[in-house]
C-alpha cells in the first residue's frame, strides 16, 4: 500500500517526508512498547504508535523502519522531526485512536507482520 | 578500529546516540545490513538499560574484518540476579523508562537474540559489564 493511500484512509497529516508518499509499505505494526518493535525482522513497515518521544524515532532508526504514524493526535516535536529527517523517514499524524487507525488500515488491506 | 562513548546516568534525551553513531560507522564500512541491524538493536537496548539503571559508564567499540565487539561497562549498582534479569518480562525499570517505551523486561532477551556472543558480568555495588559480539563471517 502506498503512503499516500494510507494517509487518505485514516485522514492523516504528512508531517515530514511529503516527497516520499509514493513509497510502498508491506506491513503495519502497532505498539507503544519499543522493545517489541525491536524484535521485528521485517523492514517495509509502518509503525503505528501513540508513544511520541525521541525514542520512537530512535527505535525506528535502529529497526530500519522508514514510516511512523502517530495516532491519538500525538504531535512530534522539533527534535523528533529533525532526527526523522536525518534518517529520511516519513512521519504521519492522525486524530484517530490507535484502534480506529489500525482497524481502518486492516480493512483496507494492509497486512499485519504476524 | 576502536572508539568509545560515555554514558551519563538518566540522560534519556541522548539514549540511542551512540547506537546511531555505531550504525553509521558500520554502514560506511559496507557491513551486511542484517548484521548491522542485529548489532545496533542489541547496542540500543543495552544503551537504554545503562542510561536507565547505571550510574554512568562507557561504551567500547572494536571492529575488525571478522567481527564487531561492543563492551558496555558501568559503575554500578550491578545486577543482583542475572538469570532473573534475563527472563522475559522481568523488570526493575522506573516509570520514566516505561514512558520512553521500554521497561517491559524485554531488553536482555532482545540482546541475546541478536548477538552471536553475549557475556554479562555483574557485581552488586561495583558495576556491570556486558560484552556483545556479532561475527561478520
Amino acid at each position: 500500500m502506498k503512503i499516500k493511500e494510507i494517509a487518505q484512509i485514516i485522514d492523516a497529516k504528512i508531517v515530514t517526508g511529503e516527497d516520499k508518499i509514493e513509497r510502498e509499505i508491506k506491513y503495519g505494526f502497532a505498539s507503544d512498547l519499543m522493545s517489541d518493535v525491536l524484535t521485528l525482522d521485517e523492514e517495509e513497515i509502518i509503525l503505528i504508535t501513540g508513544l511520541c518521544n525521541v525514542q520512537t524515532i530512535r527505535t525506528a532508526e535502529m529497526a530500519n523502519i522508514g514510516v511512523i504514524l502517530f495516532a491519538r493526535n500525538k504531535k512530534p516535536n522539533e527534535e523528533m522531526l529533525e532526527l526523522a529527517q536525518d534518517n529520511d523517514m516519513i512521519i504521519l499524524q492522525t486524530k484517530n485512536s490507535l484502534f480506529r487507525t489500525v482497524g481502518l488500515l486492516f480493512k483496507a488491506g494492509l497486512n499485519p507482520v504476524y | 578500529m576502536h572508539f568509545e562513548y560515555n554514558i551519563i546516568e538518566s540522560d534519556f534525551a541522548n539514549a540511542g546516540k551512540a547506537s546511531s553513531e555505531i550504525k553509521k560507522t558500520m554502514k560506511q564500512l559496507n557491513i551486511d545490513a542484517q548484521k548491522i541491524k542485529r548489532m545496533v538493536v542489541a547496542v540500543y537496548e543495552a544503551e537504554v538499560n545503562a542510561i536507565a539503571h547505571a550510574f554512568g559508564g562507557t561504551i567500547f567499540v572494536d571492529i575488525d574484518s571478522e567481527k564487531i565487539c561492543v563492551l558496555i561497562k558501568d559503575s554500578g549498582p550491578g545486577i543482583e540476579n542475572i538469570e532473573l534479569a534475563m527472563q522475559k518480562g522481568y523488570s526493575t525499570a522506573s516509570a520514566k523508562v516505561r514512558e520512553m517505551g521500554f521497561g517491559a523486561g524485554m531488553g536482555l532477551p532482545n540482546i541475546k537474540n541478536n548477538v552471536d556472543d553475549l557475556d554479562i558480568k555483574s557485581e552488586v555495588g561495583v558495576g556491570t559489564e556486558i560484552k556483545m559480539v556479532v561475527n561478520f563471517i
